[in-house]
């Protein structure tokens, strides 16, 4: 109940949003009888409308993780973050080394399951791309 | 006759050694995708597109390999639910209800041979009804203007929002935000930015094949940190003895039935915009059950409770290809994937394709007829290969699959910027499962959403502000109609269809046996 309202809360907060930034397109000179604005502001009206149904009638809430995984995921967000970020510093092989393992790990590998899964993933998928299907890969400083 | 004249022509496209080779290979790929948990249909497609693109084919070889991934998605879906209990994919949920109670008496071989074989008749069945069908659908779609274009969105949304969804409004949401993520750019017909927040990387507008496979295949490996400890990982369950995967022929004789009228029903299941597999694979559990009568024992072991299910959702995987190949509206998750590549390409499906670009779709039709013998190949003699596949711990196998997102699209953007596009992307697909929000809808909003605009935009032009335009024909006064009913019409019909809850009863039954 209580999560599908304030989730409708914000889908309604984003809708006005939606509205007013609909409000904000400059009219260009070239013209057609709709325009630009008319038919996101329709959308947006509808997405509000929607938000205003969720609110009123809210489904069971869904099951959330606890604290403790909530930052795990935000965690792992972070990684996935690093990672793209680092990708083109730190070359495919490294940076790819480093996600997979932390990925391997919070999926209840060992410390031993987690570095050979890290290492296997990236050099095997850097194989497998750069060589038998050529696509175009990160490269770091040491070109791999 | 003209169309046996066009697939004589498209055998010709199909059966060259690239085309060939990449048949086999998606349908090898797609068996295992389909078996492995965690992967179904529309992800696995998901990630092979930006390799597909990062491969340099061109549009025909590209669509048959991604097709006959689907096709082989659909046929592998059933092992692990027949052997493990765990549907592979959605669509092969039902297909637990008998093929696991037969495995566990012994009779894995016979069940995963039957359900090969259903999955066969249903796919090349409905292969057959895609070539009769598509071309009608395209005559009757060169009558199209803008205003009926439009209706027919409108349509597409409204049904495929009723259907996917239990919660109307929720469905609408989805739509609603997949509209407005398709706004973001510079406004086609005007050339105005709109909702770039003054961003450069937004003028382009989103890239779908960032936003499907954030959603799609990324926010995977959320759901699987966060459901680690819950169930027991799907390794360590035992898995049955195989066994002999010649099924006695008294029994494909006392399934054939089923599989007709799986076939049947889910061929309509998958063309009808939004209903999809696992509609059709619950619509033949069903009628199978009611047809048997008390002569069956669904639930225990029933073959037939193998064949329906597995008929019925290889036939709509086919159906679903008639409208996104004919009308560019495509009736499923996954085949909005297989749009959304060929839109990537600068293809638009829809009637005229079939008059440009006829390679491509007849091409593609007979590389599907080709395929199907090579999955029935591969799911008959060759099936055990695939149950070792089930054996690959998830700690391995889902940072790989993530790590495959990101190389996928590095390889065709090259930019820092979609990368972190697509976490976010990952993370709103999570959220939205969360909430139980369809994620097709969202999708489907961002493909379509340009072309249902420059519809609508179209036909105020010609009729010069005229709203009267939108129904101003009977083909788009029908459209708008079945929009309405399509819309409003499950919220009715949902007490009597509810696969999952048929699922759960069963186990409870079994349990209280």
């Amino acid at each position: 109940m209580k999560s599908d309202r304030i989730f409708a809360a914000i889908v309604l907060a984003a809708s006005l949003g939606m509205m007013w930034a609909t409000t904000r397109i400059e009219e260009s000179f070239i013209q057609d009888p709709l325009g630009p604005k008319s038919f996101p502001m329709l959308i947006a009206v509808l997405m509000a409308a929607s938000a205003v149904v969720m609110f009123l009638k809210p489904d069971a809430d869904p099951h959330w993780p606890g604290l403790y995984k909530l930052l795990e995921l935000l965690a792992t967000t972070g990684v996935l973050i690093a990672y793209a970020q680092l990708l083109p510093i730190a070359g495919f092989v490294l940076a790819t080394t480093c996600a997979s393992a932390f990925l391997t790990w919070r999926l209840g590998g060992t410390a031993r399951q987690s570095a050979i899964g890290g290492v296997s993933t990236a050099v095997g998928i850097f194989l497998l791309f750069q060589y038998a299907l050529g696509v175009n890969m990160a490269k770091g400083p040491w070109g791999f | 006759m003209d169309s046996l004249q066009a697939l004589a022509h498209g055998f010709s496209v199909a059966l060259t050694w690239q085309n060939l080779g990449l048949a086999l290979m998606g349908c090898f790929l797609g068996t295992i995708i389909g078996a492995l948990p965690g992967l179904g249909p529309s992800n696995g497609v998901a990630i092979m597109i930006p390799v597909v693109f990062s491969m340099g084919l061109g549009p025909t070889p590209a669509l048959i390999l991604l097709t006959s991934v689907y096709y082989g998605a659909m046929y592998g879906g059933r092992i692990s639910s027949i052997l493990l209990n765990i549907p592979g994919d959605e669509p092969a949920l039902m297909t637990t209800l008998d093929g696991y109670p037969m495995a566990r008496q012994g009779h894995a071989g016979e069940a995963l041979a039957i359900s090969g074989i259903a999955s066969f008749v249903g796919a090349f069945f409905a292969t057959i009804g895609l070539v009769v069908l598509a071309p009608q659908l395209v005559e009757v779609a060169l009558l199209f203007g803008p205003a009926e274009y439009f209706a027919m969105f409108t349509l597409a949304f409204a049904t495929l929002g009723g259907v996917t969804s239990n919660n109307q409004a929720k469905a609408g949401f989805a739509t609603c935000l997949g509209l407005a993520l398709a706004f973001v750019g510079v406004d086609g017909q005007t050339g105005v930015p709109r909702f770039t927040f003054g961003n450069v990387h937004f003028y382009d507008g989103i890239d779908f094949l960032v936003a499907i496979v954030g959603m799609f295949a990324l926010s995977e490996i959320f759901v699987f940190i966060e459901e680690r400890h819950k169930e027991g990982s799907h390794t360590t369950a035992k898995m049955p003895e195989v066994g002999r995967v010649i099924p006695p022929w008294s029994m494909i004789k006392q399934t054939s039935g089923a599989m007709g009228r799986g076939t049947i029903l889910g061929f309509i299941a998958g063309v009808l915009p939004g209903a999809g597999a696992s509609l059709g694979s619950f619509l033949a559990y069903t009628v199978e059950k009611k047809v048997a009568g008390k002569s069956g024992r669904f639930g225990k072991g029933d073959p037939r409770g193998v064949a329906a299910p597995e008929a019925g959702n290889n036939a709509a995987a086919g159906g679903a290809l008639v409208p996104m190949l004919a009308l560019g509206v495509p009736g499923s998750g996954t085949t909005a994937v297989l749009l959304a590549m060929l839109l990537a390409m600068d293809i638009t499906p829809g009637p005229l394709l079939f008059a440009q670009n006829p390679d491509v779709v007849w091409g593609l039709i007979a590389a599907l007829f080709i395929g199907n013998f090579m999955l029935l190949a591969l799911n008959l003699p060759m099936v055990g290969m695939f149950t070792k596949v089930l054996k690959i711990p998830s700690m391995y196998l889902m940072p790989g699959v993530t790590m495959i997102s990101f190389v996928g699209i590095y390889g065709i953007t090259n930019s820092t910027f979609d990368l972190m596009l697509m976490i976010a992307f990952g993370v709103l697909g999570w959220v939205l499962r969360k909430f139980e929000i369809p994620m097709v809808p969202v999708i489907l909003g961002i493909l379509l959403g340009e072309l249902m605009e420059k519809n609508l935009r179209r036909a105020l032009t010609i009729s010069d502000g005229d709203f009267a335009i939108l129904y101003g024909s009977p083909l788009a006064i029908g459209f708008l109609l079945v929009a309405v009913i399509g819309f409003i019409l499950p919220i009715f019909l949902r007490n009597f269809v509810k696969p999952k809850k048929l699922v759960e009863d069963a186990i409870t039954e079994g349990t209280a046996d």
